[in-house]
This record gives structure tokens, sequence and C-alpha cells, in this order.
């Protein structure tokens, strides 16, 4: 009862959070996605023509929502929680007869909500300039809820251990932007040469972009089955280690 | 039942500093404790353990029986803290600040709502709870902290330099407040460097220096040891040698000040006789004596003595 209370105080204060600054969280991924669409989608995706019998326009909007999940979701915890701790306000949670558990799947399913949220955002605007012919709708939603899920752990351990605000911000920048770029967005990877197939397995968002591209249109270069074990395997490993961290109070306890 | 107790806390941090080198305390409930020591002493080590900000090296801490290791959840349902830095969201409104608090302690929204409008109007916030708190002035703000630290109703609140910074006017009406919450019931656990604060609001007392408890005892029975009083007499005339009259020591702080220590046993007549003798005519005179500085500041000094 008291854990369950304490769960919804702090996802509705995360909720709150992001919504009372949605120009900062809510109208800058609608603007660029739009310029993706406008540049990419259309100018550049007339010229390109069709990928695995899709437009170009349908098949890179997978990809661009997914990365507005990803990015989301990761920057929403990490930013949150960095803030608490910086701030000092983490100890009105470390005195109070909170588990664990509660703290991070209270931060994570903050960061879940916006995810998700800037995730439809995106959504609505590419349906101003494609249809989106929805093929499976379960690993869609599936892939939508796990991708979220898994950045926003990742994005709780960032800010564990981070120590100042160059700390969150390297990850987004430097690991998570160029491995969305490279885990084809914008091509299939069949378009690269061998030896550029192979290293591209090893990038993890490229089998989440391709799993949601094969909800969405039906289109996929990866057995997506690989996709579902690997996000799972990912996201209870995530949570063990952060469950462990938050339990021996490193990064936040002294 | 005691509200705390402490047995063999120990602390060592990671640089290998030993802060607490194996405290035993006990404070009893309704009681108002002072805890007090010098800067680094170790009792914001020792607050900190004991309201699960800092993670112990070994030793027990039990609050109202419950311990803080074995039965977590029970025992931090029993404290507030209102901390020495603001630790709260300053870009959040003062009402959220405490609703929340209530919250993460699992009471239903329903009953949070009234708990913190009754804390809130306690602390006469009350019309300032859509204010942002970073708004808000520094008394405001150490106040804000309190509403928190109360609004569950903890049965043992620790105030660690509660009044630290804020002006004289809302130091006391801050006294007054903690006089409240305590004769409500609330045992109180108050750390504080202004020593007058604790003589008068404190009952018992524990003295930490250099990571042990030095001193702990009733606060009569502590004062009651002072030896001497310190006074000083406003002269009618400025004087340029310190006059020498046994039993009592001199000391000029300008011309027309003198101070004068007076040991407990020995009356003021002779003094004022010899002083008229002198021809040395006294106007006035104050009682300097903080007798709980005295006190504070002798005991905290032996032990680098003794080393």
């Amino acid at each position: 009862m008291n854990n369950r209370i304490a769960f919804k105080t702090i996802v509705f204060k995360e909720i709150r959070r992001f919504s009372r600054i949605w120009p900062q969280t809510l109208v800058p991924p609608a603007i660029t996605t739009s310029l993706y669409f406008m540049i990419f989608g259309r100018l550049i995706g007339d010229r390109v023509g069709s990928i695995d019998g899709v437009s170009y326009m349908q098949y890179i909007v997978p990809g661009i929502i997914l990365m507005s999940v990803i990015s989301h979701s990761y920057s929403n915890v990490v930013s949150s929680f960095y803030s608490t701790k910086f701030q000092h306000h983490i100890e009105e949670l470390l005195v109070a007869p909170l588990s664990n558990w509660v703290i991070l799947w209270g931060y994570v399913c903050g960061g879940i909500a916006r995810g998700l949220l800037v995730g439809c955002v995106v959504t609505l605007i590419s349906l101003l300039f494609t249809d989106i012919p929805v093929k499976h709708y379960g690993i869609a939603v599936a892939i939508y809820i796990l991708t979220s899920t898994l950045f926003a752990l990742a994005g709780f351990i960032n800010a564990i251990f981070a120590d100042s605000f160059d700390d969150i911000s390297i990850i987004p920048n430097f690991v998570l932007t160029p491995l969305s770029y490279l885990g084809g967005i914008f091509y299939s990877v069949s378009m690269l040469p061998e030896i550029w197939q192979k290293i591209s397995l090893a990038n993890p968002i490229l089998y989440l972009i391709n799993a949601f591209r094969y909800g969405l249109i039906g289109v996929t270069d990866i057995d997506i089955r690989i996709a579902f074990a690997m996000t799972g395997a990912c996201i209870l490993f995530l949570m063990l280690l952060s469950l462990f961290l938050l339990h021996k109070g490193i990064g936040i306890k002294n | 039942m005691n509200a705390l107790s402490i047995r063999d806390l120990k602390k060592t941090y990671k640089n290998g500093l030993e802060v607490l080198k194996g405290i035993n305390l006990d404070v009893e409930k309704d009681d108002f404790f002072a805890l007090l020591g010098p800067n680094g002493a170790g009792k914001s080590t020792a607050i900190g353990i004991i309201s699960s900000l800092v993670n112990k090296t070994s030793g027990s801490v039990k609050i109202f029986g419950h311990d803080l290791q074995k039965d977590n959840a029970r025992a931090k349902n029993c404290i507030g803290l209102v901390p020495q830095e603001i630790n709260f969201n300053q870009f959040e409104t003062v009402r959220n600040i405490v609703l929340n608090q209530a919250g993460y302690y699992g009471i239903p929204r329903k009953q949070a709502k009234i708990s913190t409008e009754k804390c809130l109007k306690q602390m006469s916030l009350w019309d300032k709870k859509d204010t942002v708190s970073r708004r808000l002035s520094g008394g405001m703000k150490r106040r804000v902290m309190i509403a928190r630290a109360l609004v569950h109703e903890p049965r043992l609140l620790i105030l660690d330099e509660p009044t630290a910074g804020v002006d004289i006017e809302i130091r006391r009406s801050m006294w007054e407040m903690m006089e409240q919450i305590n004769q409500q019931g609330t045992t109180i656990i108050l750390t504080t460097h202004y020593l007058q604060e604790a003589e008068s609001l404190c009952r018992n007392i524990a003295i930490i220096n250099e990571g042990v408890i030095i001193e702990k005892s009733g606060m009569s029975e502590l004062l009651a040891r002072v030896n001497k009083d310190q006074i000083v007499l406003n002269l009618d005339s400025p004087i340029s040698e310190i006059p020498s009259i046994e039993g009592y020591e001199f000391a000029l702080s300008d011309s027309k000040s003198l101070n004068v220590t007076v040991p407990k046993n020995k009356s003021l007549n002779p003094l004022f006789q010899q002083l008229t003798e002198k021809n040395i005519k006294v106007l006035s005179l104050k009682n300097k004596t903080n007798r709980l500085e005295q006190l504070f500041m002798d005991l905290v000094k032996e032990p680098q003595i003794n080393s």
C-alpha cells in the first residue's frame, strides 16, 4: 500500500515535471522530425525511390519515431535523477521508507511516459507526410514500450554515476545519437558493404529499429526474435544493476 | 522505550578518515536533546546514518525499538529530518514539496492534502503554498523543511542546525515552534552552533568531538559544573592600570570596561568594596558568561590537551 502510493507520487511528479516544461520536452522533437521528414523523406526520398518495396518516406518513419523514443526516455531519467542528486532532494527519497524498486521504477516509468508521449507526437507528425500501414500491432507496441524501458533504465544508471552535467550529456551525444544514425534509420544494412554489415550487427539499436519497422511496415533486415531476446536480457541486466547500485548507495550515499 | 538507541556506531570514509569511533547514545522518548560538537566532530555523519543518508561502517541504530537495518521501513517511518542545507526542489511549489513527501511516506492523497495544509498553517506558510520555493526567503525555506519533516507526524524529529543563517526574529519564532512541537509529544534531537539555543531549549545533551561522545548528561547538571562567572563592569572614568584584588581576575577590554572573572563560591561584595577603596566607580554591570559555551570550550579542548 505504502509503496504503491509512493510509486504513484514519483511517477506523477515526473510527468508533471516534463509536462510543465513542454516547450523544452515536446516541441523540439516535433520540429526536428518535421525537418527530417521534409528533407530526407520528401526532398531526398523522392529521388531514392523505394526500399524493400516501400516508399523511402515510409521506410524512415519507424526509425525516426524510435530514435525520438530512445533519446527522450534516456534524457528524461538521466536529467531528472541527476538534478535530484545535484539539488540534494534525493534525500527526500532516502529518508522515506521507500523500497529501492519504487525509486527505480518511479523514475523509469516517468522516462517511459515521456518517451511514449514524444513517440506519439512524432507518429502524428509522420502521418502528415505518409500513411503508416501497421502490419503487426503487437510487435510494434511491444518494441515501442521495451525500447523506452531499456533506455530509461540506461539513463538511470548514467545519472547514478554522473558527477557533473557534462557526465549526463556524454552518452546521449557521443553514443546514442551515432548508434541511432548507424542503426539503419535512413538505410537498409543490406545496402552496406559486407564488412560494415557485420559491424552493424554489433549495434543494439539496429535490432530495435528493424523490429519496430517490421511491426509498422512489415520490413526488416534482422530476425526480430533476436531483438526481443536481446532487449529483454538488457532490461533485466540493467534493472538488476540499478537495484544493486541503489542497495549499495553507490553515487547517492556517502 | 528510548526514541533513539545507538550502539558502537562507527563510520570510516573511503579515504580512511574515521569520523565516528564507536559512539553509544540513548535519547529518551519526549526529550528535547542537544547533540553538540565542533565542525568535523562527527555529528552530521551520525545524523546522516540515523536518517539513512550515510552508510554506517558498523554498529546499530534503533528508532523506537525498530532496528534501522533489520526493520528499516518502520524505523524510517518514525523519523522526520530537517537537514542543515536546503534540499528541496527549488522549482517546485511549497505545497507540492510537502505533498510529495507525504506520498513518499505512503500517505493517501486525500489525507496528505489535509496534513499538508495543517503543517503549512502551523509553519505560517499557507499563504505561500503556490509559491515556487526558490522565491522564498531563507527563513521561509527553513520552515518549508520543517513542514515537510512533520507531514507524516514523526515521533522523532531531527533538526540539524535549523536556525543557521536566519535572523534573530525568525530564530526566536522557530524556537517557539520547536518547543510547541516537542510539547505535542515529538522527541527532538537538535544540533546547533548557537549554544544559547541549546541551553534554553534542550533538557539533555551530548557533546561529540573527534568521533567520540565526550559528555552525556542533563543540561542542568552540566551547567551546574560551571565554576566561575564572567562579568563586565562599566566604569565611570577611564583607568590605565588593571586593579589587583585577591581572588578575582581582571582584564581591560577598553579603558572604561573591566572584565572580571569571579569564582562561583565568591561574593561580589568585597570586589565592590575594594574597587571603591581604589576610587574606581562602577556605573553598571552585565553578566558575560555563556555557561554552556564555556563548558563546551573546556570539554572540547581537553582531548586536544591530553593528546
